[in-house]
């Protein structure tokens, strides 16, 4: 291998090098995790009291629930960890997101089941509609007796006087 | 008649759903009946009572059939409340009274972080065993939505009284002696 080479070959791997460092997140090299914030977390859980989203409520409870995420914060936990506390603190409700359980069951089934619905509705009606509408095209060209050898003569007669 | 299969199926779906909702609304609502009982001189069983929950800066757990015999009077809190902070000194005071006699205030956290909890506690020097409901699954069996509540239970674990606002010495003055004089 010349030295020329060998040069090339080693620039091209540090180019990728650079290139690969460029493109992996900074997250991912080392253990620094992405810092939670109090906007993000707000946006995902609820105040437990008032049933709304925490980033638009208003409560005492919601401020006292703010506080304790901007402590778990200020304690340096990520978002998964916060909200894994807020759930031992405040119970499952306060995600938002109803158990998969009971009558809560319903929320995750009833999208599915409604969709599943629909598309068996098409699946029954659309072969019929596809049928009525082959129909209607055909049906002009079907209605009406066919027409006598003397009826054609006299509408090519007439064709022919139009065109002229 | 085939003709009626798509609608037919489309009615049976909407109405399914309109049973759904209506069956879900009618389970989301506040139970009314144990204030209805109450109001009626009825006492109606305390609900969960067998619900251990973990006692507030504790390692144990402790539940209403624990403490069967004695008048529980129970009452649901929570840091953030300032209705809570106002009772807090006169459930305090009832506490030291209510040893004599058999019975304790039993306070239950509502929707509230156990950091925050202690430090009520500790602000209003509360003595009495509070327990943590964390899901809320325990209070919404008595219909609670709301703090601060008060249930007094007898020594048969029933509910006597109840209060679902901010309660008052006099309140308690009036609604305990009766049901501290009861034997079980």
């Amino acid at each position: 291998m010349s030295a020329r080479r060998l040069q090339r070959g080693l620039a091209l791997t540090a180019a990728l090098l650079l290139l690969g460092a460029a493109l992996v997140p900074a997250g991912a090299l080392g253990s620094a995790r992405p810092r939670a914030s109090l906007t993000d977390i707000e946006n995902d859980v609820m105040c437990v009291s008032c049933r709304e989203s925490l980033a638009v409520a208003e409560s005492p409870q919601a401020y006292a629930e703010r506080d304790y995420i901007r402590g778990l914060i200020a304690q340096g936990l990520d978002k998964q960890q916060i909200e894994q506390q807020l759930v031992a603190q405040y119970g499952p409700a306060v995600l938002g997101k109803p158990p998969a359980s009971g009558f809560d069951l319903t929320v995750y089934v009833l999208p599915a089941a409604i969709v599943a619905l629909g598309l068996l509705v098409l699946a029954i009606a659309l072969p019929r509609w596809r049928r009525a509408a082959r129909a209607r095209v055909k049906a002009p060209a079907a209605a009406g007796p066919a027409l006598s050898a003397q009826d054609a003569r006299r509408l090519e007669e007439d064709l022919a006087r139009f065109d002229a | 008649m085939r003709r009626l299969l798509i609608p037919g199926v489309a009615l049976l779906a909407a109405a399914a759903l309109l049973g759904l909702l209506a069956f879900g609304v009618s389970h989301q609502g506040t139970s009314s009946s144990i204030d209805a009982q109450v109001a009626h001189g009825k006492r109606p069983p305390a609900p969960g009572a067998r619900v251990a929950l973990p006692i507030l800066g504790a390692s144990g757990r402790e539940s209403l059939a624990d403490l069967r015999g004695k008048v529980v009077v129970l009452n649901v809190f929570a840091s953030w409340c300032q209705p809570c902070a106002a009772e807090a000194p006169i459930l305090e005071r009832e506490q030291r009274l209510l040893a004599g006699h058999d019975a304790t205030i039993l306070g239950v956290t509502y929707l509230d972080n156990s950091s925050d909890s202690e430090s009520f506690v500790h602000r209003w020097h509360i003595t009495y065993p509070v327990i943590r409901d964390v899901s809320g699954s325990f209070v919404r069996g008595f219909g609670t939505t709301g703090v601060p509540e008060t249930f007094v239970i007898d020594r048969r674990g029933r509910i006597a009284a109840l209060r679902r606002f901010q309660l008052d010495g006099s309140w308690l003055a009036q609604t305990l002696p009766p049901i501290l004089a009861e034997r079980s």
